[in-house]
């Protein structure tokens, strides 16, 4: 069985067998769980469902969220996206349009998927459903591609942390960058190692990132962030799979994050008494909410 | 853990601790209860008392209240189905001790005019912590199927229930005892790998020291 103490066992026990990450996660899971793999799989195509239906609702709506702060941005995004106004391609813009799409469906208490929160809920979806239509990837590996991004979680929380009162927003959507980037990089055709590297790369990015959420509220910043962070994911494949290297090995990378988030003042993980939450436009958001 | 704790769960947004805790703390007091609740005081503490409009914890709570998992789409318009089946609420902040940020204490009174009074927290996750009933300090998280059960605190009364679940091969996960004071109400609460049926429920509330039995679902 796997202990799913680093990075380094899962591209181990994937090379040693000439399999992926995901194959090796859900061989292990349906060990564990103690059912087939087949129920795994399916439970876990029941999620990539729900993704789907989140996304596909926020892309087109302009609803604001309850507390009106934010609404409409992915129906811009996409806008911009299908007008052909992207500065930078097609792929871009929809998993940002998607990322968008998702964290307000999230903000307007619609259903998603904790992936691995639910402030950083639009990150993998973004990623991984738009390689499936701009690649046309079968759905069969976006599927199991969610298995590396869980097997990679799974080290994630066990060696640091996935939540932002713990470890900052670098805890959150990094976490989901990395996580995405990995997938990403199985997607792509690239090997078990060249993921560990993604999600290496993915984390340093972002390393230090604080969690100063206005209001206390999964808005400001974090919808935006969500974007960032399938962006993130991008980069981060797209250097692994062209064959660059973190030079810090991925374990360590997981280790420091860890120690930064340690560091980090309390008044930065989403106790929302610092960062964005406490400039003037924040505070000012801040008690009109209370007064709402 | 597993990998559907990080891919996962299915909920409604915005905020696993704010809104998914918050509606499974709902719908444990509702188990609690027994029946459908028709007038309920919702007192709010900390974070939740803070920020609970924006996060949409107070709907959360209602649709728990209802019945409502925290995957329910209908938790956004919970207030109003609340009105329309006639159930009574009110929101008030309050100030608890030693609390947990997160933490909602809620009296409930059925159909029939049971009453039940609960603190629970919202740990982080989705997860909760149910810290008090009847005023009595408990703590359980939902996660098994529990039995909670009020007793005479008195030799056997715990003997009883467990001689009970062994001659029906219910496997006890987890237990705890706990009472106000030596000779008063007492709660058991028994965490189990297998479910309790209801007739097996009424058997264990019609033993000689047992009060009451609660039958919770893992939520």
């Amino acid at each position: 069985m796997i202990s799913y103490d680093s990075v380094e066992e899962l591209v181990l026990y994937a090379v040693k067998s000439g399999k992926n990450i995901s194959d090796i996660v859900l061989e292990d899971q349906a060990l564990q769980l103690e059912k087939s793999p087949e129920e795994l799989f399916n439970a876990m195509q029941q999620n990539l469902l729900v993704m789907k239906e989140a996304a596909a609702r926020g892309i087109t709506s302009t609803k604001k969220s309850p507390s009106g702060l934010s609404g409409g941005a992915a129906y811009k995004m996409k806008q911009a996206s299908d007008q052909g106004k992207s500065l930078s391609g097609k792929v871009l813009s929809e998993v940002l349009a998607k990322a968008l799409a998702i964290a307000e469906v999230n903000a307007c208490m619609g259903r998603i998927v904790a992936a691995p929160t639910a402030g950083s809920c639009g990150i993998i979806p973004a990623v991984l459903l738009t390689l499936q239509e701009e690649k046309n990837i079968p759905l069969t590996k976006v599927v199991m591609s969610l298995f590396t991004a869980s097997g990679i979680g799974m080290v994630i929380a066990k060696k640091a942390s996935i939540s932002g009162a713990a470890g900052g927003c670098q805890a959150e959507c990094g976490s989901a960058a990395a996580m995405a980037a990995a997938a990403a990089v199985e997607l792509g055709g690239g090997t078990p190692q060249m993921a560990a590297h993604a999600c290496a790369i993915a984390i340093k990015n972002v390393l230090g990132l604080v969690c100063d959420p206005v209001a206390g509220l999964v808005e400001a910043p974090c919808i935006k962030r969500n974007a960032s962070g399938a962006a993130n994911a991008l980069v981060s494949a797209e250097l692994a799979l062209a064959g660059i290297e973190s030079i810090i090995p991925v374990d360590e990378v997981i280790a420091a994050m860890k120690s930064v988030g340690d560091a980090m003042p309390c008044s930065l993980k989403e106790t929302a008494e610092g960062g964005l939450a406490a400039t003037p436009t924040g505070i000012m958001i801040r008690q009109n909410q209370c007064n709402h | 853990m597993d990998v559907f704790d990080i891919i996962g769960p299915v909920m409604v947004g915005p905020s696993s601790s704010h809104t998914a805790g918050a509606a499974r703390i709902g719908k444990i007091v509702r188990g609690l209860l027994g029946e459908e609740p028709v007038d309920v005081v919702i007192g709010l503490s900390g974070s939740f008392a803070r920020t609970y409009k924006g996060h949409g914890t107070d709907k959360a709570i209602i649709a728990g209240l209802m019945g409502m998992s925290p995957d329910d789409e209908r938790i956004s318009q919970s207030m109003e189905l609340a009105d329309k089946a006639g159930m009574k609420y009110h929101f008030e902040t309050v100030t608890l001790r030693d609390a947990h940020p997160n933490t909602a204490l809620i009296t409930a009174v059925g159909r029939t005019g049971k009453k039940v009074t609960v603190q629970g927290a919202s740990v982080g996750g989705g997860n909760i912590l149910i810290n008090k009933v009847n005023e009595i300090d408990v703590e359980f998280a939902g996660e098994y199927y529990t039995l909670v059960i009020s007793h005479k605190d008195t030799p056997g009364a715990v003997a009883e229930v467990t001689n009970l679940l062994a001659a029906n091969d219910i496997n006890i996960a987890n237990m705890k005892v706990y009472r106000s004071c030596r000779g008063c109400n007492a709660i058991m609460v028994i965490e189990t790998d297998q479910q309790v049926s209801k007739e097996q429920g009424e058997l264990i509330g019609h033993l000689p020291k047992i009060n009451n039995v609660t039958l919770i679902e893992p939520i």
